[in-house]
């Protein structure tokens, strides 16, 4: 194989935000027919990197060498036309179109007068749609078809090219088993033809079937590539995983109250089922899992933004149901969004009228809104929560990111709540500013809140947690106590890797 | 029968059997309530009501490429009255004194071009700037309207070529003028809709605008054309219209954005974009212009009228949203 060129070769890439060095000197290369799979947790730089051989993001150093030929990357479209094809984790179709028009999007073939060339579309298509195997064909709409199938759709493009090398990001999340056979095959296909491909997967499964080589990514930096056949779960994840995080278990325990929050046998539609669950007084719960595990959707239900179609939700012992946030809020549930800039704060708004925003309606003097009372609670929270800002004047899209996040837990404080759902709450904050969060959420389950994390970060559910919920797949696999978890069996939970044994 | 099934077929064929409906109601309220004792469904009568859905039949065709692109032109009545305007005005210049009546296809020519020009420059805008459609065609809304009142005043402009009129007037297999001009119209656009590639581009871009861009369609200059094909639309439905009126006032042509746009949603063309059929926009042109014409015949007065369809059209929407419902494990906003 050392004879050959490689497909792709990126070297020595560096790519920065402010604040963020989301990709530090990271070199990988494809060798045509070659499987190479690309690793790393959550914000690891994965898609930075991916996005940056798409020409959605400049980098700031090094280069991109397609078939020893540098090239700039300035768009999909160009990087296609170099040979590079894009399988996208979500999918980019047009849904009231045809699956023959999606497929050939941008290149419809066409006769004279600009006409499209219905009969050459429609049997290229089938023509791919056979080596795919799947149970459709090209005149059907995309929109009536199934998740997985739609997937398909979008792997469907990858074939309508001579492709160079083809970046599969996530692409067995929604298909069933059956589906993944055929993909594989597809994949083994691409392979004899010589094309180079990126397999991008959390699922280690997957990537001992059908690799050749592991990279892995782990904080913006390469840390090295493994032979498949050569090597195991454990040196990967190893790899991935690191040793320097600060992986220290939360160890102090409160006394714990009664049980506030009882959840059995929840489900919702296809996003979640069969969750069960319990968050006592002075708890720290965190949940733990890949993004699309249906963490946040539990959340969202708890919070009244969506219907359960099966299951029980208790509060302190009594059934209710939740039809709505102010119901949610009523009842003593909060909620701090996983998006703090879009679904948690208005950024135009000061941080007084932030943090009085759900309860403003009782804030009156009169017909009008009571200045004084407002500003009391400001106050009040911004000692207690040790948020710095110059004054409530202050709008709060100029304060940094740990101090907008005090904002929206302050807000949620100030209406007393039972419960504190935090959904990510360190995401986009600096190191320091994150330790101060952890802080502040182990001091309110001190002070008897049932506090929810939810995190996609590893070393925060460790660290802020007494119990840690793996999620996969919309389904809880395993409930951890703080003395029993490992960086191990929690990343093979979260792969949906149940253990025979449970220890 | 699979879900959805049935409100697909309510979305698709909707239209046309609210149309059913309008016909036999006024059919049969008609021999109550009427005062003339000619049948509702005469075919002077419905031949006329082809005619009279002619104008804001023509531009509505053209309003479902734009609205199916995820746009909104809504300086379509002002280029309607400024194409008018040139049209009218063209045929009296001295430089064309001596060409008879051959200065009528000049007139329309000219009143055509100036359609097109108006869609370009809207078109170019929103490509260039990126600022939304909506509120770049509000600007030329006001702007082209500004124009028309620039030219004359509050002045009609009139000219009465009996060339022309008898054109207009003209009835060929027992349609007129106009409606020949409509189903024409409704026929090429959808062919261009349907079967070119520019016209399915325009779904693409209408659903799934990002979707579009990565697979290297060149958004701007497509809605440029769009931009353009509506503006020659607009002038179009002021050339059938005006060679047989041969007046036009200053005011001409005002809140037919808001009937056009109208017609489009009522034929089930979605705000958003992505979705929607040439044909169902004939349908809702026809309607409309049924529920005047009906009322009218029942004895309603305009007012009324008016109320009615923006009851319909809220009902039709609200409609709409249920059947497009996504289940109920949706969030809730």
């Amino acid at each position: 194989m050392s004879s050959q060129t490689p497909a792709l070769r990126l070297e020595g890439i560096v790519k920065t935000f402010p604040g963020v060095r989301a990709l530090d000197n990271v070199s990988f290369d494809v060798m045509p027919g070659e499987v190479h799979a690309l690793m790393g947790e959550n914000g690891a730089g994965k898609s930075t990197l991916m996005k940056v051989l798409g020409g959605i993001y400049q980098p700031d150093e090094g280069r991109i060498v397609v078939n020893e030929q540098p090239v700039v990357m300035t768009s999909p479209l160009q990087a296609k036309s170099k040979g590079i094809m894009f399988i996208h984790q979500e999918l980019s179709l047009a849904e009231e179109l045809s699956v023959a028009e999606n497929i050939y999007l941008g290149e419809l073939p066409k006769k004279s007068f600009g006409r499209v060339d219905w009969q050459k579309l429609y049997s290229e298509t089938n023509e791919i749609l056979g080596r795919l195997k799947v149970g459709f064909d090209a005149k059907t709409k995309v929109g009536d078809l199934s998740i997985a199938n739609q997937q398909m759709v979008e792997i469907a493009r990858a074939l309508t090219v001579e492709a160079k090398a083809v970046i599969f990001d996530e692409p067995t999340a929604s298909l069933t088993d059956a589906e993944k056979v055929v993909l594989f095959d597809v994949i083994g296909d691409l392979k004899t033809h010589g094309v180079g491909i990126i397999y991008i997967s959390h699922r280690m499964e997957e990537i001992f079937r059908i690799t050749d080589r592991i990279s892995v990514l782990r904080d913006g930096q390469y840390r090295g590539t493994l032979e498949t056949p050569e090597t195991d779960e454990e040196e990967v994840t190893q790899l991935m995983i690191g040793r320097k995080l600060d992986l220290s278990r939360n160890v102090s325990h409160h006394e714990l109250g009664d049980v506030a929050l009882e959840v059995r046998g929840l489900e919702c539609g296809k996003l979640f089922h069969n969750v069960s669950f319990s968050v006592c007084r002075g708890e720290v719960v965190g949940f733990y899992g890949l993004v699309g595990a249906g963490r946040t959707e539990i959340a969202e239900t708890l919070f009244g933004l969506r219907d359960p179609t099966a299951g029980q939700i208790l509060l302190d012992g009594q059934e209710t149901t939740i039809h709505s946030p102010a119901d949610a809020i009523e009842k003593g549930i909060s909620l701090v969004p996983e998006d703090r800039k879009g679904q948690g704060l208005v950024l135009g708004m000061n941080c007084r009228d932030n943090m009085t925003l759900p309860q403003v309606n009782d804030l009156k003097a009169g017909p009008f809104v009571a200045e004084g009372a407002e500003i009391a609670i400001f106050d009040q929270y911004r000692d207690r929560l040790d948020i710095r800002t110059p004054g409530w004047k202050q709008l709060v899209g100029n304060l940094s990111g740990g101090n907008q996040q005090k904002i929206v837990i302050g807000k949620w404080l100030s209406m007393h709540p039972n419960i504190l759902i935090v959904d990510e709450p360190t995401r986009g904050i600096d190191v320091g500013s994150k330790s101060e969060i952890h802080n502040l959420i182990r001091e309110l389950a001190s002070q008897g809140y049932a506090v929810i994390v939810i995190s996609s970060e590893m070393p925060e559910v460790l660290h802020v947690s007494d119990r840690i919920i793996a999620m996969f797949n919309g389904e809880i696999i395993r409930t951890f106590t703080s003395d029993e978890v490992t960086e191990d069996n929690l990343i093979q939970a979260i792969s949906g890797i149940i253990p025979e044994k449970v220890a | 029968m699979e879900p959805g099934t049935l409100s697909t077929f309510l979305k698709r064929g909707a239209i046309w059997g609210f149309i059913v409906v309008e016909l036999l109601f006024f059919s049969i309220a008609g021999e109550y309530l009427s005062l003339s004792n000619k049948a509702f469904m005469d075919l002077d009568n419905m031949l006329l009501l082809f005619k009279q859905s002619a104008p804001i039949g023509i531009i509505a065709i053209g309003m479902t490429i734009i609205m199916v692109n995820g746009n909104i032109d809504l300086s379509v009545g002002a280029t309607f009255a400024l194409s008018a305007i040139v049209l009218l005005n063209s045929m009296t210049w001295p430089v064309f004194a001596g060409l008879g009546d051959g200065v009528i296809p000049i007139a329309w020519a000219l009143a055509l071009v100036t359609g097109i020009l108006l869609g370009a420059l809207n078109g170019l805008i929103v490509w260039k700037t990126g600022v939304d459609a909506f509120i770049v065609t509000l600007g030329s809304m006001l702007g082209y309207r500004g124009l028309v009142f620039m030219y004359n005043g509050e002045q009609p402009t009139s000219h009465l070529n009996w060339t022309l009129v008898d054109f207009a007037e003209a009835q060929f297999m027992g349609l007129h003028t106009a409606t020949w001009f409509l189903l024409v119209v409704t026929a090429v656009i959808w062919f261009v809709m349907n079967r070119t590639v520019h016209g399915r581009n325009a779904y693409a871009i209408g659903d799934n605008r990002t979707a579009a861009i990565n697979a290297g369609i060149r958004v701007g200059p497509h809605m440029m054309i769009n931009f353009m094909i509506i503006g020659f639309l607009a002038s179009l439905s002021a050339v059938v219209f005006y060679s047989e009126s041969g007046s036009v006032n200053p005011n001409d042509g005002e809140l037919y954005e808001l009937w056009v746009i109208t017609a489009v949603v009522l034929g089930g063309t979605k705000l958003t974009g992505g979705a929607g059929s040439v044909l169902s926009t004939l349908g809702g042109v026809l309607a409309i212009q049924l529920l005047r014409k009906g009322l009218g015949h029942i004895g309603a007065d305009t007012e009324t009228v008016n109320l009615v369809i923006g009851l319909i059209l809220i009902a039709v929407l609200f409609l709409d949203r249920q059947l497009n419902l996504k289940g109920r494990e949706a969030l809730r906003i």
